[in-house]
């Protein structure tokens, strides 16, 4: 999973898709996931990140986490490596 | 540095919630940093907004509708050129176009008005009845699309479409049917408004996406910028719309100006579909109303074709500035009752 290159994060947690001219806001946990996915990190690096830091269980989070990597796949944010070959 | 004098007349001044281009147009001239243009409005109707609008318009004259005739239309603009000497016209209807493209090459003879308008042949092959033949010749994919004549055709559409389909007018104005019923209804509107035939054409589900384009007649493209409506009127016209980083839809476009020679401005209409394929709906042969987004975004079209009809070298625009919107507003014009009667009895204002 790779979040699309042209897509523009604010640190306000605005996300804008140039491509189709969709924009979204996230709050502050779903900014750092996404800022996180940008580097380059894996899910199991997010997911630890994650929970050192928050007050949350591991299959809590990792239910969230796919379904908000669903929704971003959904709204063209992020591409499998199938899709960046194509 | 200097910026030239030059007299520009144009039409589509009805700034209206279906907005003609005139207003955008005569916007972007008026940022010109080539010239510096005196605006002669050319109305139709004594209450299309830019009449009033005089800080955008210097000066405006009615002139006959198109079904008048080209000696009509021929007869009032020698007239208005006899007062004000124009250097360049832009007609932004596709009603008018018509009668301009056949007036062109006698304007200039006669006159020396200049326009920069697509060839009869180029004006015609793109037609909404025409279009699915184009998309063959021009290798761009569009919906199969069939004309009607009359309301005892449609039970036959089966045979060609699936439900639902679009319904358009020869000239505007389109609507979709999800039953023979409402094709019918579609039909007697359509063509009560705008004559015959009603065209028939396959529905695609998808994002609508559009481009407007500048090209030089020599197959070059001097300006592409796409945009998306992000909000659209009951008349399905954009009141809100963002410039777009779509580059396979840009290269469409090129292909298309490549192919076609397309001399002047035009708007192309697209459904995107979730595959990412583009259909192509509709040319418009002449700016969208939504040309200022494209000057927001860098590119002055509507300079770029004054400097085209003047024969002059124009560079085309390398890049544009992508996320950029445009919201509409409307506006209250007060207007004095002897304006209004000028226009309507002198036919000038």
């Amino acid at each position: 999973m790779h979040i699309k290159k042209n897509i523009a994060i604010s640190d306000s947690g605005f996300i804008f898709n140039p491509s189709t001219g969709d924009s979204f806001s996230t709050n502050p946990i779903g900014l750092e996931i996404i800022k996180m996915l940008k580097d380059g990190k894996s899910r199991e690096d997010i997911k630890e990140a994650i929970l050192k830091v928050y007050a949350t269980d591991q299959s809590t989070f990792e239910k969230d986490f796919y379904d908000f990597l669903i929704m971003l796949q959904n709204i063209k944010i992020i591409e499998t490596d199938e899709q960046k070959k194509n | 540095m200097n910026r030239r004098k030059i007299n520009v007349a144009v039409s589509g001044l009805n700034n209206i919630d279906s907005p003609g281009p005139g207003i955008p147009v005569i916007r972007a001239l008026r940022e010109s940093k080539l010239f510096n243009p005196r605006i002669i409005g050319l109305s139709y109707e004594t209450l299309e907004p830019g009449l009033y609008m005089h800080d955008i318009v210097d000066k405006s004259y009615q002139v006959p509708f198109p079904s008048a005739g080209i000696s009509a239309i021929k007869a009032r603009l020698r007239y208005i050129h006899s007062i004000e000497k124009i250097d360049i016209l832009i007609p932004n209807f596709d009603a008018e176009l018509f009668n301009f493209i056949k007036l062109e090459k006698e304007l200039y003879e006669e006159l020396g008005i200049r326009m920069f308008l697509p060839t009869l042949e180029q004006f015609e092959e793109r037609h909404k009845a025409n279009l699915f033949e184009f998309g063959k010749i021009h290798k761009v994919k569009v919906p199969y699309s069939r004309m009607i004549f009359s309301v005892a055709e449609v039970p036959s559409l089966v045979t060609d479409f699936t439900y639902p389909l679009v319904v358009k007018g020869k000239y505007y104005d389109a609507s979709v049917a999800y039953n023979p019923e409402q094709v019918e209804t579609h039909f007697n509107r359509l063509s009560a408004k705008w004559g015959l035939p009603v065209i028939i054409q396959q529905y695609v589900f998808g994002q609508e996406v559009n481009v407007t384009v500048l090209g030089d007649g020599k197959g070059n493209t001097i300006g592409a910028v796409p945009m998306r409506k992000q909000y659209i009127t009951e008349k399905g016209k954009a009141w809100a719309g963002i410039s777009l980083d779509d580059k396979k839809l840009v290269s469409i476009a090129r292909k298309l100006i490549k192919s076609t020679k397309w001399r002047g401005g035009m708007e192309l209409e697209f459904i995107k579909t979730s595959e990412d394929e583009y259909f192509l709906l509709e040319i418009n042969p002449r700016f969208p109303a939504w040309v200022y987004l494209a000057v927001g975004c860098g590119q002055n079209m509507p300079e770029s074709l004054l400097s085209l009809a003047l024969g002059e070298p124009v560079k085309p625009f390398k890049n544009y500035e992508k996320g950029k919107m445009f919201i509409r507003y409307s506006y209250d014009l007060i207007v004095n009752l002897s304006e209004f009667e000028k226009i309507s009895t002198l036919g000038e204002l």
